[in-house]
Parts: C-alpha cells; structure tokens; sequence
C-alpha cells in the first residue's frame, strides 16, 4: 500500500519533476559482437565482365562452361520428356544452370548434397545417372539412387525439410571427427518456412558445417518476392542466426563457384555455416502445370535472358581466348550425346514389381503387411490367368 | 502394479533374497537409455531440456554428466528442428533418441515425423533406415494445464512406417525402450506421464530382458471378457478386473504394449476364449485407437462374439482443463459400466 501511496503522489507533481523512464540493461545482458562482419554484400557479387575474373582458374571456367552446356540441354530435353507423358512432371532449372552446377562442384566427393525437387542439375553434376536423378519425376519410385553413394539426399518434395537434415548430417559427422560439409540447397519460397528457421538455427547454435543456398530466381509457383519476404536481401537473414551471409550474381557461375567454396572452406576448418543468397531467375514456368504468363511480363523474361549465365560465361571466355568455335561445337555435341541417350532410356518402359510395395515400409514386414502382400499376390496372379 | 516381476519371483525362490529396491518407471527409462548409450557410442539423446535439468519429469538425469554434451544435447527450443536434424544425424549412422517434453508439443515435429522420418526407407528402397525414438510423455490424469495431457497416438498409428509402442509397466518401460533404441524403424515411444512415478520391485541393477516390439502380454486372466488395453489404463483396467470379482464377473486384461505393429493373435486369441471385449484407453472415442482394434477384433472373432466390442474412451472433446480431467479420463466405474452393457447374464 505504501508504495501505491507512493506513486500516487509522485504522479500528482508537475511534469519535468519526474525523471524519464530510462531503460536500463537488465544484469545478464551482455551486447553481442558488431554483425558488421554477417551483413551480406550491398549488391550481389560479380567475378564475370570485372577485373576480378584474372584470378580464375582457366580450366575452373572451361569446366563450368562444359556443365552449364550439358546442364541447359538436359533441363531442355527434361522439359519435351514431359510434353511426351515420359515425366510427370519437371520443374526446370534453365537460367539457374550456373547456381546448380557452380555450387555442387563447390563440394569434395565426400560432402553431402541435400537437393530440393527442383535441384536434379545439381545432383547430375555431382555424378548422379541422369536417369536415376528423374525417377521422383517419372514416378517409377521415389528415389532412384542410393544417397550413400554420391553422399545425395534424396530430392525433397516439402518445402525446406531438408534443411534440417543437412544440419544433423554435419553435426554427426563433426561430432565423429569427419570433416565433411553439408550443402543444402533451398529456393525462395523455401524461406519462408519454420523449417529453413529452425535449420539456420540450430546450425549456428551448433556451428555446423554446413552451407545454405537460396536460389532466389523470383517467384514460389506464382508468388513474387516482394510478396514473400520485407527483408532487404534474403541473405539478411542470416544475421539474425549469427552466421555471415553472402550475395551474390546467380547467373555468374565463377561468382558462385567462388562463394561456395569459401564458405564449403569455411565450414571445413571448424568456421560454422554460411547464408548464401543467389540472385537468378526461372526462364522457364514452375512446371509443366504452371502458367507463367498469368503473374509476369514476357518482358521481364527478356531482360534476364540477356543476363543469361552461358551468354555470361561464354562471352567471358571467348574474350580470354580461351573458347573458340571448336570448342563451342564440342560443348554443344557433348551435351547433345547425353540427351540422345536420356531420351533413350527415358524411353524405355520401366518394368515395377507391385510387391515391392510392402518391401521397404519396416525393416521386418509386419502380419498386416504379410497380409496385405498376400492379397496383392493373389490378385495379380488371377490378373495373370485372367 | 500388480504384476509380477522377475525380481519378486526371484526372491520368492531364493526364500531369503533381499527384496530390491522398488524402481520407478522413470528411473527404469533413465536406466534403459544409460544401459543403451554405455553399449553403443552412437545413440544420442536430444532434446529441449534433457541435459543439465536432466528432462522436466527427470528421465535423462544423469545423463549429459555421465556421457557429455554431445551425447545428451540441450537443444535449441523447436521441436521440428530437434527432429529434422536427428534425421540427418541417423543419415549419418546415429542413432538419435529425441524427447519431445509434452504430447502436444510434438505437434510441430510431424512434418518431419511424417514426411520423412516415417517414409525415409521406403522412399530410399531400404537405403535409409531412419534408427530414431521419439520419446512422447503423454496422456492426462496429473493435472497438466492445457496442451500437457493430449493422448495422441492414433495420429501416429495412422502414419506406415512408425512403429507405436507405449508401456504400463516398470520392467515393460525398460524393455521396450531398449528394443526401441536397438530397432533399425523409428519408434514413437509414448510414455504414460501419470505412471512415471509407479514403483515396482523391478531391480536397476538386473533389468529386465529386452522383448521385441509387437507382443501384446495377458496382465490377468480371466473367462468372462476381455479388456483390451494399453499405457496408462492398464492399472484402471486391472483395478476393474479386481472390483469386477464381486460382481462374478472374471475378466481378462491384456496389454497391447505395441500399438503398431498390433499383436492380432495375443488379442484375438484372447477375444475367442472369452467371447466378449471391451477396449479401453484415455484417447478420444471417434477415429480413436479403439476404433481400429474394435474393428480388427469383429473381423477376426465374429463367430466367438456374444456381444458387440465395446469401447471405452475420453470424450470427443479438446482435452479439458486439469479440474475437469476426471470427468473426461475412463475410470473403474466407467469400465465396470461398460463390461455390464455386454449383457453379461446371456452368456454365463
């Protein structure tokens, strides 16, 4: 009562007679350290047209040359597999090739990759079959590779699950003294999630070795940017986790070769993981379902076109005297033998055995399984005699 | 409890071995993760609040100092994060058992538990194993506020994949959980909260045998009816089966412990001898676990059926505030009530 008398009376004296209200920290707070060092660059980073591309390992380039050649045919030739009923569905990466190649060959053979559904260019160019890489699209099952062999993850359908995968994959692996990375890549959209949250997190409080890729090409199926995030850059957002974030130009793929692999360096030697923002676009539609032309302009398409990541790289190349047409003819006929032979075996109808439904549920199948599995014996043996 | 244990047959036949000291399941789930991480450096324990504090019901005591930090890690507060990275991590040859803290806390988690966790083998053809436990303190009857006492295991008998288990006992909450940790599937481990703090003369220092997974056990025998049940309406379940002498009434219980897989044969088998059954659990009636079994029990036993298969659950409703609980949770009275409506006099 007597400091309610109390106040009640102070409140009654004049203003100005009454000190302001100063917030002072409470005991335990203690200011973090300048984020100075996670802000992402102002704008995106560009190797490509500027002086820094002398640094560039001439081989690194006609490498990446060679990929992104064979890495817009295959997205071409994924696409027409759709319009033949081959696929159902493709959700193409044509003028992000350089996001997708440039970072999986960022990675050692012993890194993992942790692709979302739109990143099989990303898993072909760590090696996967590039038939094993479609199985989720053609149907036939859900993954068609064993992950353990090329350290992939299977494609993930959900948006930024897989996030926290690539973080407890590389804290296991730290905790048992491999010094292996996590790549995991996710598109803009993806950011929005408690997932791609609750990964940054946990990677930064662990300070796992992991490196989160944004593909940001522009849209989540029809949604915009603007309308996904108000942060200044999605690389930004690492701030707040406290982890460095990077920005750099999508399209220019020795920029995004360079950045990954810092920050694969980075969280090599034990420096914790990296936020990296590509900036690109989707040519394409989001897929085979999708109509672009109902939420943007054709020409905001042409204006990307222009900053294309093989006219990019090309034009670079061609000026160093390192590409001729020789070299632009045997790009192109490379990757016109590999989708010669995708059509090929795509065209090829996959022979499925039902029973291997009940196969993979339980390590051990269960009665009701046996059951089940019974049932469908039967009546594919009376379809048989039938 | 009044089942008996190795422990007390042990002494019985010994005549003047000392009697253990009696256990408590959560000392029982401590013990079994302890035994497992001692056996095997790669099970890991994680979770909100397991390490220093040793978990809010104190089941990971001990563990963070005996094993370190990185074998029982205080992680950050998310529950799809906890579960997500412990994917990653039996990617990589852990063994991850997660705790989840309170029933309705795992809600966050099931995209992970769903998507991933359930499907990774048969989306990796077998290439994947995802070797997780997800321990769920869960069920009402300790006067949890809301959001605390939520019986959620049809959500996850309903997902292929996952195996469902939930024990009733000291000696079962040991032996289960080890079979869990030692299973190559992810198990959601579900642990009655209001029988944490149950005793019996379960002994620490000789536990119990590890019992696979999928066995139902019968807890009393009896001729009348069958009272098929599991976790923590095991005990109400005997209680009723004791109280039910007096009517003439000699009622068999069993307990499931496995949801899924679900021991058809130890319940049938029982159904049949006696003829009637009743399913009891604190779960919600409408699309409950009861559901289910009513439905597998009239498929397989109709002929031995002298009445229809009854249930006994909470009501359908949201889970009610702690002064309400016991109107909600099925009590002796309300199973007796339900062993009578199986018109009882027709049959003996």
């Amino acid at each position: 009562m007597d400091s309610l008398q109390q106040r009640s009376s102070t409140v009654q004296e004049p203003p100005g007679a009454v000190p302001a209200y100063r917030p002072t920290p409470p005991p335990a707070w203690q200011p973090r350290t300048d984020p100075a060092p996670l802000l992402p660059e102002a704008e995106p980073l560009r190797v490509l047209g500027t002086d820094a591309v002398a640094d560039a390992d001439p081989a690194l380039l006609l490498r990446l040359y060679a990929e992104l050649i064979r890495g817009r045919r295959y997205n071409t030739q994924a696409t027409a597999l759709t319009k033949q009923g081959r696929l159902a569905v493709y959700p193409s990466t044509t003028g992000q090739e350089a996001c997708e190649i440039a970072a999986a060959l960022a990675l050692e053979e012993r890194d993992w990759l942790f692709p979302s559904y739109r990143d099989t260019l990303a898993a072909v160019a760590r090696g996967l079959d590039p038939v094993q890489a479609l199985t989720l699209l053609r149907g036939d099952w859900h993954t068609g590779y064993d992950p353990h062999e090329h350290r992939i993850a299977p494609l993930c359908t959900p948006l930024a699950t897989q996030l926290p995968h690539a973080v407890g994959l590389a804290h296991a692996a730290r905790l048992k003294g491999d010094d292996v990375v996590a790549l995991a890549m996710v598109g803009d959209g993806g950011t929005s999630e408690g997932d791609f949250h609750e990964a940054l997190n946990f990677a930064a409080v662990w300070q796992a070795p992991v490196v989160f890729l944004v593909q940001n090409n522009g849209f989540a199926i029809s949604v915009p940017l603007a309308k996904q995030t108000a942060a200044p850059s999605l690389a930004h957002k690492a701030v707040g986790y406290g982890m460095p974030g990077r920005l750099v130009d999508g399209n220019d793929a020795v920029a995004v070769h360079q950045v990954l692999t810092e920050a694969v360096a980075r969280a090599r030697r034990g420096g914790g993981p990296t936020l990296v923002e590509a900036v690109t676009y989707r040519i394409d539609a989001h897929t085979n379902a999708d109509d672009a032309t109902r939420y943007r302009a054709a020409g905001e398409v042409e204006a990307w076109r222009a900053h294309d990541p093989i006219l990019l790289l090309e034009r670079e190349l061609t000026e160093r005297g390192l590409l001729d047409e020789d070299g632009r003819r045997a790009a192109a006929e490379a990757a016109e033998t590999m989708a010669a032979e995708l059509r090929e075996r795509m065209n090829a109808d996959p022979v499925l055995d039902p029973m291997e439904l009940f196969s993979h549920v339980y390590a051990e199948q269960t009665t009701q399984l046996r059951e089940q599995a019974a049932q469908l014996r039967a009546e594919l043996e009376a379809e048989g005699e039938a | 409890m009044t089942t008996a244990t190795t422990g007390t047959a042990a002494a019985k036949a010994g005549g003047n071995a000392a009697k253990p000291k009696p256990a408590t399941m959560a000392q029982a789930l401590q013990r079994a993760m302890r035994d497992a991480m001692a056996e095997d450096p790669t099970v890991h324990v994680m979770g909100e609040d397991v390490g220093t504090l040793g978990g809010v019901f104190r089941v990971t005591d001990g563990l963070a100092k005996e094993f370190g930090e990185d074998r029982c890690t205080d992680t950050p507060l998310a529950e799809a994060g906890i579960l997500g990275a412990a994917v990653g991590m039996a990617m990589y040859g852990l063994r991850p058992v997660v705790e989840m803290q309170f029933d309705a806390f795992a809600y966050p988690a099931f995209e992970q538990l769903l998507s991933h966790v359930a499907k990774m083998r048969n989306r990796t053809r077998g290439a994947m194993p995802m070797p997780i436990v997800i321990r769920v303190p869960y069920g009402g009857g300790i006067g949890g506020v809301e959001h605390h006492s939520d019986s959620s295991e049809a959500y996850y008998m309903a997902t292929p994949g996952l195996h469902v288990v939930t024990p009733a006992t000291v000696e079962d909450a040991y032996g289960l959980l080890r079979a869990a940790i030692a299973s190559d599937d992810p198990v959601v481990f579900l642990e009655p909260k209001r029988l944490y703090w149950s005793k019996s003369d379960w002994s620490p220092e000789a536990p119990a045998p590890v019992e696979p997974i999928g066995k139902a056990v019968v807890r009393r025998r009896g001729t009348g009816a069958t009272l098929i049940t599991y976790g923590p309406s095991v005990p109400v379940c005997l209680e009723a089966a004791e109280a039910a002498q007096a009517e003439g009434w000699d009622l068999e219980v069993v307990d499931l412990r496995s949801l899924v897989p679900f021991d058809d044969e130890t319940v049938c088998a029982s159904v049949r001898r006696t003829g009637r059954a009743v399913v009891v659990h604190e779960s919600t009636g409408f699309g409950g676990p009861g559901a289910e079994i009513a439905a597998r029990v009239t498929e397989r036993c109709f002929h031995h059926l002298e009445a229809p298969v009854l249930r006994v659950a909470g009501f359908d409703i949201p889970y009610p505030p702690p002064m309400l609980e016991r109107h909600h949770l099925p009590g002796v009275d309300r199973v007796l009530d339900a062993v009578a409506r199986l018109q009882w006099e027709a049959g003996s």
